[in-house]
Formats: C-alpha cells, sequence, structure tokens
C-alpha cells in the first residue's frame, strides 16, 4: 500500500518479481514453444491453484511478522473430515461446508496460541502441524479415505470447467479478488499492515492486536481447507500424507512476491506472481524433462536469487 | 590515580552535548556528579572512559595527556565504569560473570578453574563479601549482582570506578553494604565517581562534588562547604524565560479520577485526579515510577490494584483498546518505538486509531481519512510534503506532530503525554506547548509527564511529584519551583 510512492525501488520491487515471471515465460517457450499452448497454460493454472490459496492465507500471516507451518497439515486433516463425512452419506456441499469451517477452527487455534498464548508462531504451528497430521492419520488409520461417492458438483470442484477455465483456477481468481480487497481495502487490511509494521505501536493506537492475529490465522486455515476441498475432489479421495511440504511452496511464493519474513511490507498480488513462478517452473522443467531431483535445486536456487535481489536494492 | 579534564567539547551532530566542562579527581576520593538528565553527566564519563572521544580539551592523568583510542585502552589505563544496567549475564554464573571476556585459558584454550577461582577469592576478599561462585548471576539480588560488577572492576586493576546510580535499586542493607566496600576502595586508593540523583547518600559518602547543568561545570566543591538547598539551586539554576506560552486555564470538573493505584514493585497507592481543561505535569526522577504509572493508566501495562473513574463512571482499563474506548489517548515516551508505524504515511498514521470513523463498514474510506490528514497538517503546521508522504523520513519534531495529530481524531477526553518534547528542537517545542494550550481551551485534559523541570513548571496547573513509586508531594502552579520539585522527587521535602 506504501510502495505506491516510494519511487524507483518502490517500482522494482512492484514489478521486479512480475518482470521475472514474464522473462521465465519467454525463456521457457523459446526453449519448448508448447509451453504457450491454451492447454497447458489453464494446466497450469489448475496446478497452481491449491499452492495459491494456501499462500494467499500465509501472505496476510507473514505479513503480521508471523510464518504458519501448519497449513499443509490443516490441508490434509480437513481434507479427511470431509471425505469422511461424505462416505458416511452427508450431503458433498454440506460437507465441504463444514470442513472448511473445521479447517477455519483450527486456524484459529492457531491463532489464540500465538496472541494469547505469548508463543512463538513457528514454535506453536510447528507443534500444530505435527499435531495436525498425526490427527489425520489417527482419522484415516493411515489410509486412503475412498468412496466419496459420484456427486457432479463436488467433482466439478477439482475436475471440472467454467467459461472453460478449470474451476480451480476459477477458485483461485475469485480468491485473489476477495482477498485483494480485503487486505488493500479495509481497516482488516490496514491493521494487518499495522501489527506486521509495529505491533507495540498497533496496540497503543487502539488495535485489537490479539482478535486481528485470531483471525488471520483462522483466515489462513480457511483457505488451507478450501485448497483441501478442492484437492479431494481432484483425487477423488484423502489422502493422510496430502498438503505435506505444501507450507513451505506457500512461503516460498510470499517471498518471491516480495513480502518481507519480518513484516509489514508486500502485496498479494505479489503472492499471486510468486505463486506463478513456482508454478511456471514446475511446469516448465517438466515440459523442458528436467529431472525432478534437479528441479528443486533449481526451485531452492530461484528463491535464493529472489532473495538476495530483494536485498540488494534496500 | 589523578585526573584532570579541562574544557572538555564534545557535539553529536549538531547537537552540543558538553560546552567547556573541567572535572577533576583525587587519588581516593568519592567524587560526586550531579546534573539533570541531559546535563551531561554520562557523556562526561563515557569520554573518560574511552568509548566517546571529545572534540576538543585535554584529560590529563598523573601529569600526562591522554587521549584514549577506545574503551579497552581506558580500561587498561585503570577506569572502569559501572552502569545502571548492569552487565550481568543472568544464565552464567557467578564466576563465568567475573571473568566474560578474560577467561583465563592454558595454549589450549581450556578453562584454568583453579587459577580463576583463586583470583575471584582473593577479589571477593579485598571487598569482605562472599557469593557462591556457581550460582547463577540471575538468581543473585541486584546488590549483589553489583558486587560481581565491582569484583569485576577490582579484577582488571582499575583505579578509577565511575558508578551510575548505584543505589537505585538497591534496599538500605544493600546500600549500607556498598557504602562499606566504597570506604575501604578509597583507603586503598581508589577514586571513585558517584553519579547519583539522591542527596542523603551524596552528603553521606562524598568528599567532593560536581554539578553540571547544559552540558557545562556549575561548579565543584568540597561536600563540607556546601549544603542540600544550594546544590539543588545550582542544579536547576536556570531562569525561566518566556519558553512557555502564556493560558489562563478554565478549569472544569473532573474527567479522571484515579485511586489507590498499585503495581507491585513499581508504584503504590497512587490517588489523583484530573479536571477538564487542566494539564497535570507528572515530575519525578528517572526510574521513580512516572512513565510506569500512566503506562498502566493506559493499559499497556496491568495494574494491580485500584480504581479508574471517567466522567464520574468506573471503567476498567485492561488493554490500550479499553483506554482509547473510555476517551483517554497517550502519547509515549518513544515515539519511534510505540507512537509511529514508521513504514506508514502520514495519513495512515493518523488514521490509525481513527479507523472506527473511517472505515465504520470495515471499508476504509481513504478519502475522508486524507481530508482529515491533510487538514491536521495544516492546523499542526507538519511540515510534509503531502499526506502520502512515509512518517520515518520526517523529523522527530514533525513526527511528534503527527502523533498529537493521530489522537485529536478520536477527541479524547484525557491526553497522556510522556516526554511530549524529547529529542526535538525549541521551535517545534514551542509549537507543541501552543497546541497542547489549545487542546486544553476545548476542555481536553492533560497530564504531562516529562524530565524537563522548566517544562513542567512552565506548562502545567498542578504537578504531581513521584518518588520511589509513590507520589511524594503535589504542587499548585503559583508555588511550584524547580528547587522545590527538586527536593521532593530526590526524597527532601
Amino acid at each position: 500500500m506504501k510502495l505506491e510512492t516510494t519511487g524507483k525501488s518502490g517500482i522494482w520491487q512492484k514489478f521486479g518479481p512480475l518482470l521475472a515471471l514474464v522473462l521465465l515465460f519467454i525463456v521457457i517457450t523459446v526453449l519448448n514453444p508448447s509451453f504457450m499452448e491454451p492447454n497447458n497454460i489453464l494446466n497450469l493454472l489448475r496446478q497452481t491453484s491449491i499452492n495459491a490459496l494456501i499462500a494467499f492465507g500465509m501472505t496476510f500471516i507473514i505479513l503480521t511478522g508471523g510464518i504458519d507451518l501448519s497449513v499443509g497439515s490443516i490441508l490434509a486433516l480437513s481434507s479427511a473430515l470431509m471425505a469422511g463425512m461424505m462416505v458416511s452419506g452427508m450431503d458433498p456441499i454440506l460437507a465441504i461446508l463444514v470442513g472448511v469451517l473445521l479447517g477455519t477452527i483450527m486456524g484459529v487455534i492457531n491463532g489464540i496460541l500465538v496472541s494469547k498464548g505469548k508463543m512463538a508462531p513457528f514454535i506453536v504451528t510447528l507443534a500444530t502441524m505435527t499435531i495436525f497430521r498425526g490427527l489425520t492419520l489417527v482419522y484415516t488409520d493411515g489410509k486412503p479415505i475412498t468412496g466419496i461417492g459420484d456427486s457432479v458438483t463436488f467433482q466439478m470442484l477439482g475436475r471440472g470447467y467454467f467459461l472453460g477455465l478449470p474451476v480451480p483456477a476459477v477458485v483461485m481468481v475469485i480468491a485473489f479478488f476477495i482477498l485483494w480487497f480485503l487486505l488493500h481495502k479495509t481497516s482488516f487490511g490496514r491493521k494487518t499492515y499495522a501489527i506486521g509494521g509495529n505491533e507495540k505501536a498497533s496496540r497503543i493506537s487502539g488495535i485489537k492486536v490479539d482478535r486481528v492475529k485470531v483471525a488471520i490465522y483462522g483466515l489462513a486455515g480457511t483457505m488451507a481447507a478450501i485448497a483441501g476441498a478442492i484437492l479431494t475432489s481432484r483425487l477423488n479421495s484423502a489422502q493422510p500424507t496430502a498438503g505435506q511440504s505444501y507450507e513451505m511452496d506457500a512461503i516460498a511464493a510470499v517471498v518471491l512476491g516480495g513480502t518481507s519474513l519480518s513484516g509489514g511490507k508486500g502485496r498479494l498480488f505479489g503472492t499471486l506472481v510468486g505463486v506463478l513462478i513456482i508454478g511456471t517452473l514446475n511446469n516448465g522443467m517438466n515440459l523442458l524433462g528436467v529431472s525432478s531431483f534437479y528441479q528443486q535445486v533449481v526451485k531452492g536456487a530461484v528463491i535464493l536469487i529472489a532473495v538476495l535481489l530483494d536485498r540488494k536494492k534496500s | 590515580m589523578q585526573i584532570e579534564m579541562q574544557n572538555i567539547y564534545k557535539a553529536f551532530g549538531q547537537n552540543k552535548v558538553l560546552e567547556g566542562v573541567h572535572f577533576s579527581l583525587e587519588a581516593g576520593e568519592v567524587h560526586a556528579l550531579m546534573g539533570e538528565n541531559g546535563a551531561g553527566k554520562s557523556t562526561l564519563m563515557n569520554i573518560l572512559t574511552g568509548l566517546h572521544k571529545h572534540d576538543q580539551g585535554t584529560i590529563v592523568i598523573n601529569g600526562n595527556e591522554i587521549s584514549f583510542k577506545d574503551s579497552k585502552e581506558a580500561e587498561e589505563a585503570g577506569m572502569a565504569f559501572i552502569r545502571q544496567e548492569l552487565n550481568i549475564w543472568p544464565e552464567m554464573t557467578v564466576l563465568e560473570n567475573l571473568f566474560i571476556g578474560k577467561e583465563m585459558v592454558n595454549g589450549f584454550g581450556v578453562l584454568k578453574m583453579k587459577q580463576m577461582k583463586a583470583r575471584a577469592k582473593e577479589v571477593f576478599k579485598t571487598l569482605n563479601i562472599s557469593l557462591p561462585f556457581d550460582k547463577e548471576a540471575g538468581l543473585c539480588s541486584v546488590g549483589e549482582q553489583q558486587m560481581i560488577e565491582i569484583a569485576k572492576a577490582l579484577m582488571t586493576e582499575a583505579e578509577v570506578i565511575i558508578m551510575d546510580e548505584p543505589t537505585a535499586a538497591l534496599t538500605d542493607r544493600e546500600i549500607e553494604k556498598l557504602f562499606e566496600v566504597m570506604k575501604d576502595l578509597t583507603k586503598k586508593g581508589v577514586s571513585l565517581v558517584y553519579i547519583s540523583h539522591r542527596m542523603e547518600e551524596i552528603f553521606a559518602i562524598c568528599d567532593r562534588i560536581t554539578v553540571m547543568r547544559d552540558g557545562k561545570t556549575v561548579d565543584t566543591k568540597k561536600i563540607v562547604e556546601t549544603n542540600f538547598d544550594e546544590v539543588v539551586q545550582k542544579m536547576v539554576g536556570r531562569e525561566l524565560e518566556d519558553r512557555f506560552p502564556h493560558r489562563e486555564a478554565k478549569l472544569g470538573d473532573v474527567v479522571l479520577d484515579v485511586k489507590g493505584l498499585m503495581k507491585k514493585g513499581m508504584f503504590e497507592d497512587i490517588n489523583f485526579s484530573v479536571r477538564q481543561g487542566e494539564i497535570v505535569g507528572v515530575a519525578g526522577l528517572m526510574g521513580a515510577g512516572r512513565t510506569e504509572i500512566v503506562r498502566a493508566l493506559f493499559g499497556v501495562d496491568q495494574i494491580d490494584r485500584g480504581e479508574i473513574t471517567v466522567e464520574g463512571k468506573r471503567v476498567s482499563i485492561r488493554k490500550p483498546s479499553d483506554a482509547v474506548r473510555n476517551g483517554l489517548a497517550f502519547i509515549t515516551e518513544n515515539r519511534k518505538e510505540e507512537g509511529l508505524i514508521l513504514d506508514f504515511s502520514v495519513r495512515e498514521n493518523i488514521g490509525l486509531p481513527n479507523l472506527k470513523s473511517f472505515a465504520p463498514s470495515g471499508l476504509v474510506k481513504t478519502g475522508d481519512e486524507r481530508n482529515f490528514a491533510d487538514m491536521m497538517i495544516k492546523r499542526l503546521h507538519v511540515k510534509t510534503s503531502s499526506a502520502e508522504t512515509i512518517i520515518g523520513t520526517l523529523s522527530g519534531g514533525n513526527q511528534q506532530k503527527v502523533v498529537i495529530a493521530k489522537w485529536i481524531g478520536t477527541s479524547p477526553k484525557v491526553l497522556i503525554m510522556d516526554e511530549p518534547t524529547r529529542g526535538i528542537d525549541v521551535g517545534a517545542k514551542r509549537e507543541i506547548y501552543e497546541l497542547m494550550n489549545e487542546l486544553t481551551e476545548r476542555g481536553i485534559a492533560i497530564i504531562m509527564v516529562s524530565s524537563e523541570l522548566p517544562e513542567i513548571v512552565g506548562m502545567s496547573d498542578r504537578i504531581l511529584v513521584v518518588h520511589e513509586g509513590e507520589i511524594a508531594g503535589e504542587l499548585l502552579k503559583q508555588e511550584a519551583t524547580q528547587e522545590k520539585i527538586m527536593a521532593l522527587a530526590t526524597g527532601g521535602n
């Protein structure tokens, strides 16, 4: 929000990641023109949607100077609970809503532990990551939950198309606009930045910091659970190991998008670009036939370079 | 060791801190160094111990002119500075603390425990103290920690030990013990510089006294040739010029009433009330509890007991948002740490406590916010290119005006200002005083905590003097003088 007025470095900060994404597009297209085919682009959008939803929620948390390592586990647990409810005959739509609500509650638990418990977000979510994963394994008995019925509406969520676009991509775009509005146009968003910029000053200005934090962790839980619903639909099952290391991809996307890990600075648009950079790297390297082992090396290197560039200019 | 500091000048940027200071120290004497906060005592001692370099002047030690490159060189020459904030590693043992950074090791880097213990025992014996070596330093009392610091100084063969407010956190018994140790040290030829605000102690232990004011030495005298009143007068000395805009106080009803406010170890039995349109000054020495009282009043810290009444209604203030809801506003003493979001624009900072009015439905009406910010910028003469300028780029005085502006929007009943003019230039100070007067005309009550006595005397209708966590006295504008305040603040009467 403040970057609009900070001149040269602000422009670079705002468009640097976007520039990197465009460059990446060009390089991959030159190496393999089929990358730009509509089908592949739609595929890319669908692939990135799950990371995008998680990373959007993560952006709010990182803006306050926090972190959430438990989002992958929240995804898995809410996915398993949704599948379980559907297997037991619950209406799929209702099951999704209840599942997402449970994801919100898991996030709220994180938020309460962080704000009221005055514990470091890293520690809290490291612990709840393990707890939620453990509960998932207990609930699923370590086995995938299948046979969740053949509801067309439910299958649409992960595999359908709307106006020619994959439904997950549509969800991603809608979520982006809603959260962009929330972050940049409402007092909730302003408070998010304020807490990350100076928590003490925010508190003294009468902001109910604890309450805002609980809401933000709840939001991250909600987003993880929505991602869980999409994944469940796409796989037509709930996997006990679903979402493992997804928190890392989300954090990477947020950081690639220029959001500072110490909080207070960053934009949701940056996160969207960050998500697309990671998605494009994955997709492009697959197309180019890069071994998946090397892919990890490249991804890590890209993150390092991005953060290094970010440091240089400030 | 005999020391002469002559004609010492020191400036930090534009800020002249020392302007021609003279200070001398004889072997085996206890020399008191007194002055108001900001008089330049610490800077002078930092120069003597090599932390800062003086711009002009000479330091002569035992007849030789000397200039220390850094604090290490000063330490080797026998200087030791025991600061108010003790340099203790609480998780480490007494022995580890004594040798921190100066551990005795053999050729392989392994600690020579036996030698270290022997040396520590020796030093403890000269100090006539006993402390278990393996006790965690954090578990020692403040008095014991002080002894560790003194022992550390003796380990380095210090011949000059400077103590900054050493008794601030000590019990009477511990003070007695400290004085005994000090007397023993002087018998061994060690010189002590004793920085303190406590008159009784200075007259009890010191041989000579030097009073500083505004970066200059006012006088140096033998303690037997001066008295309490003379010292206080020399400390505050200056005349009240027309630095403070005149105002006719129009007092209304009691708006805030505080009864029996207590926070363990900080303050107790605090009772006072403030009227509409009144400025109540809160004076006292640093660490006396002034800031702690107003912070607790605003809900930044929790009180253990006490009643707070706003406009006749009993209120419960547990967090700052409670205070804001009840019409209180708080300008903290450190605007960068607690007053502003430095990355935010002027507009966003002003908007922060007013989000309820600018975003009644949750959606921020940026236009309204900008109009209000523009209005405030004009009214308070904030020097900024626009409301969108990042606050961190403004000068201290302008930042402070923005902190005030953000609270005016909340239409507070009581405005608490902790050191409202700290670190800002004279012109901006005057503007802030005028603004305070303007606010009181609109019926706002102001509680002003300040270390600057002229400001307290010049601005307040009534003055509360805090001493060791209690209100030691209350002075009306007509009867208030800097001398009276200082006397109350230092525990006299």
